[in-house]
Formats: C-alpha cells, structure tokens, sequence
C-alpha cells in the first residue's frame, strides 16, 4: 500500500465519528432508494409476466344479459384478438364465524380447462367439475382470511335460493389480484370473496343458458384502445352495456398502477432530502478537514504532489465515505424491500411474488449518492487543490469577526459575553450557520412527512365514516327496486333509520374529456349520508344540478355553472345535460350526486331505489344480518365499522413500522448535522475554548458557548423545519393522490410536537457527546500545539 | 562590508571567484506582494542572487526581510510578481502549474522549521510518500539511516523529538536525491543541542551528496558553517561574504 493511501485510511480512522455520521445519511437514502425501486421493479415485472402469463384481459364490459353469437360480433371487430364472455354475479353468501352477511362474487370457468383469458393459476386443489353438486374454486386472500381449505364449504344465495358452495381450490387470477369491489374504498378480505364457478351450474344458476353478462376482450398489438372500445359499446348497446373500459378503470390494476406509481415517487424524492443532508455535511467536514491539514496539504505539493493527485486524494476519501453509506445502505434497502413484499403480499396475490434486488437501480442510487457527496465536496476539494503551496505554509490569517447587529443597534450591553461570542460566530459564517439550520430543519420535515400519515388516515376516516357516512350498514339490491322497499327496511330488526338511494350508471362528459361512474341519486333528506364542500361546510343537493368530486371536476375539466352530459348506461339510455352546482370534497373515487327525482325524470321512472343506508340498533344487529342474509333482493351488506376495522388492522402494523423507520431516519439526520456541526465547531475553537478555560472559565461556561451556538441553531431549525415538513407532506399529498384515492393534507399538531421532540432529543443526545469532549480538552496540549 | 543593490550586484558577482562553478539558481530583480487578510505586504522589493552547484549558502535576516518567500520561489512554491527566477539556465517564472510541480518533484527538497510531516503517516511512511512520486529515489530505510534514525521508521510524528521529526523531514527532503535542498529555519524550534544535531545531517547530506544545500536562519551563528552567508534586510539583498573558514555545526555556539 502506498504511504498516501496509509494517510487517506488513518485520517479516515481519526474520522470515523463523523464519517460514520454521514455514511449514516447515506445509507438511509440509499436504502430508501433501493426498497422503493426494487419493489418497484419486482412488482412490476411480477405483474407484467403474470399478466402476461395468464392472458390478463385488455378491455372489460358488463351487460344485463346478451346471447353468445354477440361474442362473434365483438370478434369481427378490428383489433380484437380474443373474447371472453362469462357470468358474473355477486351474491350474499353466509360463512361460519361471521355475523354479518359478506358478498360472493362468482365469476363463470369454462367446464373443462382454462379460459381464454384472465386464466386461473391453482394454488392448491383441484379444478371443480360441473355435475358434482356446485363445486368451485376460492379466490387466495378470502381463503386465507378464512383459513379456507379444499374440502370446506360457505353458502351463498343464488337466485334466491340458498344453496352450498363447496371449495376445492384456492386459486389467483390476473385478474383480482387487488380483492376489492368496485366503488368501495378500502380491501376487505374478510367479507368479500372471489369464487369460480363451472359455466353449466353458472347458467343454471342464473337462467342464463347461451347467454353471458361480462366480457373481456385482448387487443392485438397496435390497435387503437380507444376506437376498439368506442365499436365494443356499440356492439353491446342493445345489450343493457354498462360501458366497456380499459385496464386504467379495472379496479384490481388501477390499484397496482397506482402503487407503481407512488413507489417511483418514493424511490426518487425522498433520497433526494438525504442526498441533499449528506453532501451538505460532507461539505462541512471535508471543508474543515482541508482546513486542519493545510500544511500537509503544502508539505505534499512541496514534494512534487500535481494537484490532480491531492484532488484525488481527497476525492478517494470521500468515495470511501460514500461506500461506507451505499454498502450498508443496500443491504438495509433490500432488507426493507423484502419487509414491504412481504406486506405487498397480503393485499397483492400473484402465484409468485418474491422480492429481486433491482440492479440497475441499486446502482444508479449509488452512483447518485456518489455524484450528490462529491458535489457537497467538490468546493472542499478544489480549495485543498487550489490552495498555493507557499500560501498554505502560512497558518490562516485570523478569522475576520466584525461587530454584529447588536453592537450597530448599541445594545450588546443586554447580551453576555457568551451570548455576544455566539452571536459574533454565527454572523461570520451565516451560510454555514443557514445550513447547519436547515439539516436540523430538514431532520424535523422527515419526521413530520413521515408521521403525517396516520393523521391523514384518522383525518380520512372520520371525515368519511363518521362526518359524511354516518350509515352503520349499507345494503344494495339485485335491480332497480320501487322505494317502497324502504318500508320493509325499516320493519327490519333494530333498524332506527333508513335513507335510500338510486345509482345510475353513467358517462359523464364535458368537451372531449369522459369519465364512467355511478351517479348518486341521494334523498332529499340526509341524515346518513352528508356532503362537504372544499372548505367542509355541509352542501345542500341542487333542484335539478349536479354536485361532483373537485377530483371528477379535475378530471372533466369543469368548473361550477358548467354543463356536463350524462349518458346513461342502464335501461333505454337517455342521454340528460345537467349542471354543475358545486363542487364536494372527497377522498376515494370521483363521485357524482343529484336528487333522486332527477334521476327518476331522466329514467321516466316511479321512484326506483337501488340501496340504501341503514342506521342500526346496536344490540339487534346480529338479528339484522341473519335476516339480511336471507332476504332474495339483497346482492350486498356492507358493514361499516367491520370493513374499517379490516382495514386497520391489516395496515396498523405497517404504520407502526415505516413510522419507526422515520423516526430512525429521522434521527441519523438530526443526530449527523448536530454532530458534526459541533465537532467541528468544536475543532475550529478549541484553542480558543481552551484559552477560556485557562482564564478560569468553567467547563459548563465553555460548554455553552459551543452549546448555546447549537441551541440557537435548532430553535430556528425546528419551526422552520415544521414549516418545511408541512409543505412536503403537502407535496406528497399532490404527487400521491390518484383518481383511486387522495390523502388529505393534515398534521395534527401532535405530529409536530412530537416531531419537534424527537429532533430536540437526538439534538440533546448528540451535543451531549461533543460536549464530552470539551469535558476533555486538554488545555495545555491544545496551546501548545501550533493551529 | 559591500551593500549591492540591484543591477549592479549582478555585475559585480561576475568578478567573484564562483564565476567558475556551474549557477544552479540565478534570481532577477524579483518582487513579490502578498495580500494577508485586509493588507499588501511586499516581501521582496527587487532581489537578484545566484547560487552555485555544491555550495552551503546561509540566508540570514530578522523576521519579514523576505528569506522565505525568496525560498518559496527558489523551490517553485511561490511566483514572483515581477522578475525572473532561473534554474540551470531555464526559467521558472515561465512554468505552467503542472511543469513547476515536475520540477519540484525532480529536483527540489524541502525542510521545514515545523517539520510539516504528516502525523497519520510513520517515520517510514512519511519517507516513502516521496519516494514513491519520484524517478531513482533512495530507499526510506536508506535515507533514515542517513539522518541515523532507521531505529525510529516506525514511530509516528507524534511519537518522537522535535530534533527526530527534523530529521525525518530531512530524509524525506533527500530521499528523491535532489539537486538542491532547501531548509526553512530548520533548527528554528528546536534547543541548542538538537539544532547541532540537525545542522549536522544537513551538512552531511551537503558535503556526501554535494547537494546543493540553502539555509535560511535568523540565527547568526549559523552562518559559520556557510560557504556563503547572504544577509537579507527588508525584502532585499543587503549584504553578501563568503567565509574563508567553515566551522563544523558542533563548533557553533549560540
């Protein structure tokens, strides 16, 4: 080894504190960096090939009912591949154990092998086979929530008659790979449930012999989506067409595109704060570590040392420090990777999901993370490069300290000595100061985004299950159902309260721009169900207009006093222009409401309901469900608190732990700025400190000097740094909300305290280190020796 | 006593009696200002020497006369402002950044009166982190023995003597072999028996090596074991005389 190399790792070793410190920053970044985007890279390419694979369907359409020779008409149609027609119908279905009524949906297979398209992957069992009573295959999550095994049975309501599914299989498809109903806001696993069923007992089941309900259609390569859905809806018109749609409004891929989406987000902003924080440091602690060895700097180019190779010498350090960050950093991000597959994989079901370290991109955040520490360092380096020799032979003239504000003001005499020394310092280096500030700052911003979270979600779900469904369960028919129904609801037990609605599916238009929805048709008396304007003041249904998503207005283009066009996707299919009243705020879906009699006007009907809200008698309620579960109209139950609860539980625990992660992350930040700034400041003055300490200044007195500097540095950083995370939070709220879903943008003001608290204390912690070793200054070593 | 100044001086030393030895360094009327903190300083106002191959030259002088920065010049490590600075017949002044560090490499060593070495680095090492950048160096191993510390080449800088660390720093100067040493206050933090010790090696390396040796001090006494004594008063050549008898540095007394 050459004797420079022998200094670059000793220096390094005199290092290491701070070294470590900001290998630490760098390794959070990276390891963000390499979780995200390995994620990303294995969920993606997990689901192309299992889309791939199992003859994932490009287009979608439910009708009421249409005969098989309609399959050939979308056929003949240009650039259709395949078509796949099926039955598919949810129905309430009975499992042992849950009160509650769940919903089934069953889905058609072929009698024999694999459909066309959307094919079945077996996790366990076997194919069902039509004539042995209604076997049928179990979707994986609904049989794992219910520890299903081939061999059990549930129940379930099929055309009015009870009658018994029984499992023998537990199978995925490309299809479901997200478990959730359309419409619904939250997955849940525990009452709703996919089902296979053999295409002869489908039909028999529902008297639909030769006749089929849903399609789904591949696309050849190179056709044009949008005119073979524009030809499919007119093929399908006559056949009750509830609108065919791409894979951009199937639920189950919107929801996996949209993770997608929000895990580059992740993978590339946030690194940035912790490559930002890293190169920022590394400025400092090079800047310093150049400034010390000024004269070895001097000595080597005495000696014939080119600047290249002094730059070198220093750049190697930093490289060093660098790896010290991406090595560990990696292996945190793939350990972190294979935690959030392992989560993935309980809403996520693909026949194989395993976590693969993303190459590429371990490597490009490497490279990144490399670029971003050199160019912390890059003005460091240049200025050891630059540094004449016979110049750097010279010590450092003194430090220029000039009179700060409060000698101009004349009021130094209202601050002490110390209080002046700190002031005095700050104001001669206040870009480092500004910087040491904004590290802490930004320490607090990372708590604060990281913790936000859980305020959005409690802030989401009360706003949406507590403020504006106030339903307990909502119940939704088969068809259309004259409102008389809300007469029989109400005898129902432990019904308190009923409120029906109407939805009417529909495209809505503004201009070239179009969105498919079900249109609300809300009663004009609401107790149950309450809709909030932007500023979430409750907002009254217009005569004849329509309230919609700020969201669905977003999307449409539209504005209040706006016309948009409605056509209806159900029965003889008016087409109605309505206009925009106001506009409402929500967090799931694009939603769109006007009175019930407007809707009635539009079919030429006489009060039709298609569900309604209930309010129920707590201590009745498993009355309720028992009856509900037998009432032949009923196609679902959703149970509100039960569904939130799923919910929470499943994703409590994740909260818990990137909430730990945060803090930590949050820690190395705060904990890397406080401590170097103080080692270092400590370094610059220590001869100073000692020379106060010989004139019988107290170690605590010293202390302070350092401390106070440091104290005043986070008491402008954490407001500040507040500041900072609440606009982030709101930049991640605006990056990660999607049509899906939107976080509202709230923080408690415990998130803040909280975040300010845990950045004081690593603050506290780390100047208590360096304040050790001004415990430790050797007062006659450090006189002595020549700065 | 003779009080040159100038042009003339250049005239003159070309009557001495070195006109027949080959001149390594040859200065030009160099000047040198310094900018230091919010003030100009002139260190050199106008300084014409020469020295020649083989010669122990003594620069003596009080603090700020301008001997290190003409050092500095001599070894590349500084510019002049104006002026010339020749090194066997070619130019200094005219060397880009990059040539001046070739030549610092190749042919200059340099002592310092802190030593300069680098802590993190053994006795050895700090050796071999010249001889590692040069053509035909000395072994470290080598050098030490030639300062008479090959006992000490595992020691760190913080393990040993001022006079230890001088010396180190004198194998590191002259491990590359070079043409000329240049030696800034080496004894300058050092006590008097050190100093001997130093000024011995130097002297050594001087007379074995026939290295061409510039010292500068502030202490007189030095200037006894010159061939040359050149005095210098504020940023100029102010006196210049050769000693008809060289003393040995043990015969010094300060």
């Amino acid at each position: 080894m050459r004797a420079i190399h022998r200094k670059l790792l000793r220096d390094l070793w005199t290092l290491r504190g701070q070294a470590l410190a900001v290998a630490a920053v760098i390794a959070c970044g990276v390891a963000i960096s390499v979780m995200s985007l390995s994620t990303l890279k294995s969920l993606s390419e997990t689901r192309d090939a299992y889309y791939g694979r199992f003859a994932f369907a490009h287009l979608f359409s439910s009708v009421k009912r249409a005969p098989q020779q309609v399959a050939n008409a979308l056929r003949e149609i240009d650039g259709v591949a395949q078509v796949q027609t099926r039955i598919v119908r949810d129905v309430t279905m009975i499992v042992e154990g849950l009160a509650e009524p769940a919903v089934a949906r069953l889905v058609s297979i072929p009698d024999r092998g694999q459909p066309t398209l959307n094919q079945i992957y077996l996790r366990q069992g076997r194919m069902p086979e039509p004539g042995h009573g209604l076997e049928v295959l179990v979707g994986e999550s609904f049989a794992a929530e219910h520890r299903f095994r081939p061999g059990d049975s549930v129940q379930a309501i099929l055309n009015g008659r009870l009658r018994t599914l029984t499992i023998v299989g537990i199978a995925l498809s490309p299809e479901y790979v997200l478990q959730i109903r359309a419409g619904e806001m939250l997955p849940d696993t525990r009452r709703f449930g996919i089902f296979w069923v053999p295409t002869t007992a489908m039909e028999a089941a529902f008297d639909m012999q030769e006749a089929f309900n849903d399609v789904s259609v591949s696309l050849m390569y190179g056709a044009s989506e949008a005119e073979v859905l524009r030809r499919m809806d007119l093929t399908l018109a006559a056949w009750g067409n509830a609108g065919a749609y791409g894979r951009d409004e199937q639920v189950s891929a919107r929801y996996l595109d949209d993770e997608i989406k929000q895990l580059r987000g992740t993978g590339l902003i946030v690194p940035i704060v912790f490559l930002a924080v890293a190169a920022f440091l590394l400025n400092i602690v090079l800047s310093r570590l150049i400034s010390t060895q000024r004269e070895q700097i001097a000595a080597l180019k005495a000696f014939g040392y080119a600047n290249p190779e002094v730059g070198l010498h220093y750049g190697q350090m930093i490289g060093l420090i660098a790896l010290a960050g991406i090595v560990p950093g990696s292996a945190i991000g793939a350990w972190m990777g294979h935690g959030l597959t392992a989560l993935y994989t309980t809403f996520y079901r693909f026949p194989l999901f395993h976590f693969s370290m993303d190459v590429p991109s371990t490597l490009t955040a490497s490279l990144v993370s490399l670029a971003a520490a050199s160019a912390g360092s890059l003005s460091a380096v240049f200025s050891a490069v630059r540094l004449p020799p016979a110049e750097a032979m010279r010590p450092e003239p003194p430090p220029k300290y000039r009179p700060t504000i409060i000698e101009r003001l004349g009021i130094q005499s209202w601050f002490s000595q110390t209080a002046r020394m700190i002031l005095r310092q700050l104001q001669r280096r206040p870009w480092k100061a500004a910087l040491s500030s904004l590290g802490i700052g930004l320490a607090t911003a990372v708590m604060v985004v990281g913790s936000f979270g859980s305020d959005a979600l409690d802030y989401l779900i009360d706003f949406q299950f507590r403020m504006a469904q106030r339903d307990d369960v909502m119940v939704t028919f088969y068809e259309p159902t004259p409102s008389t129904v809300i007469n029989e609801l109400q005898k129902l037990p432990g019904v308190l309260q009923v409120e029906a609605f109407r939805s009417l599916p529909v495209r809505l238009s503004f201009g070239p721009r179009h969105r498919r929805l079900a249109l609300m048709g809300l009663p004009d008396h609401r107790e149950l169900f309450r809709l909030f304007d932007a500023e979430t003041r409750q907002i009254d249904l217009p005569d004849s207009g329509i309230l919609m998503s700020e969201k669905l207005a977003e999307l449409l283009d539209v504005t209040i006093g706006d016309r948009v066009t409605a056509d209806v996707l159900e029965g003889r299919r008016p087409t109605e222009d309505l206009i925009v009243t106001g506009l409402i705020r929500d967090f799931s879906g694009t939603n769109a409401y006007v009175r019930r009699p407007v809707i009635d006007a539009i079919m030429g009907e006489q009060s039709m309901v298609s569900g309604a809200w209930l309010n129920v008698d707590a201590s009745e309620q498993q009355q309720l469900y028992a009856t509900l579960k037998t009432m032949p109209r009923v196609a679902g139950v959703t149970v509100k608190m039960a569904s939130i609860q799923t919910f929470l539980d499943t994703i409590a625990e994740n909260q818990l732990r990137m909430r730990l992660f945060n803090i930590a992350f949050a820690c190395v930040i705060a904990c890397g700025v406080v401590y170097n700034t103080a080692r270092i400041a400590l370094a610059e003055r220590s001869r100073e400190l000692a020379t106060l300490r010989v004139l019988g200044f107290t170690t605590a007195e010293v202390s302070s000097i350092l401390l106070g500097e440091l104290a005043l540095l986070t008491a402008v950083a954490i407001p500040a740094g507040l500041a900072i995370g609440h606009l982030l939070a709101w930049l991640t709220c605006l990056t990660l909300q999607t049509e899906m879903y939107r976080i509202p943008f709230v923080i408690s003001p415990f998130t803040d305290g909280f975040s300010a608290t845990v950045i004081l204390l690593a603050t506290l912690a780390s100047g208590l280190l360096v304040r050790r070793r001004i415990d430790q200054l050797d007062m006659v070593e450090v006189l002595k020796n020549r700065e | 006593m003779r009080n040159f100044a100038g042009a003339v001086q250049l005239e003159e030393l070309e009557d001495t009696p070195e006109s027949s030895l080959r001149v390594v360094f040859e200065t030009r009327e160099v000047t040198r200002t310094y900018r230091m903190g919010e003030v100009d300083v002139l260190a050199l106002r106008g300084t014409s020497i020469r020295l020649y191959e083989g010669e122990f030259v003594v620069l003596i002088g009080p603090s700020g006369s301008g001997k290190s920065t003409l050092l500095n010049i001599l070894g590349a490590l500084d510019v002049p402002s104006s002026g010339d600075v020749l090194f066997r017949g070619q130019s200094l002044t005219s060397m880009s950044d990059s040539q001046r560090t070739r030549f610092r490499r190749e042919h200059v060593g340099f002592v310092f009166q802190f030593y300069n070495l680098i802590p993190s680095l053994t006795a050895e090492e700090n050796v071999a982190l010249v001889t590692e950048i040069c053509d035909d160096p000395m072994q470290p191993s080598e050098a030490l023995d030639l300062v008479g510390l090959k006992h000490r080449r595992h020691h760190f800088p913080s393990q040993m003597s001022g006079g230890e660390q001088q010396r180190v720093a004198i194998a590191r100067a002259i491990a590359k072999r070079p043409g000329v040493l240049l030696c800034d206050e080496p004894t300058g933090a050092l006590d008097v028996k050190t100093g001997v010790l130093v000024l011995e090696v130097i002297e050594r390396v001087n007379r074995e090596l026939g290295t061409t040796t510039a010292v500068i001090t502030h202490n007189a006494a030095i200037s006894a074991m010159a061939d040359r004594v050149l005095s210098m008063s504020d940023g100029r050549l102010a006196d210049e005389h050769r000693n008809s008898h060289k003393l040995a540095p043990h015969q010094i007394e300060w």
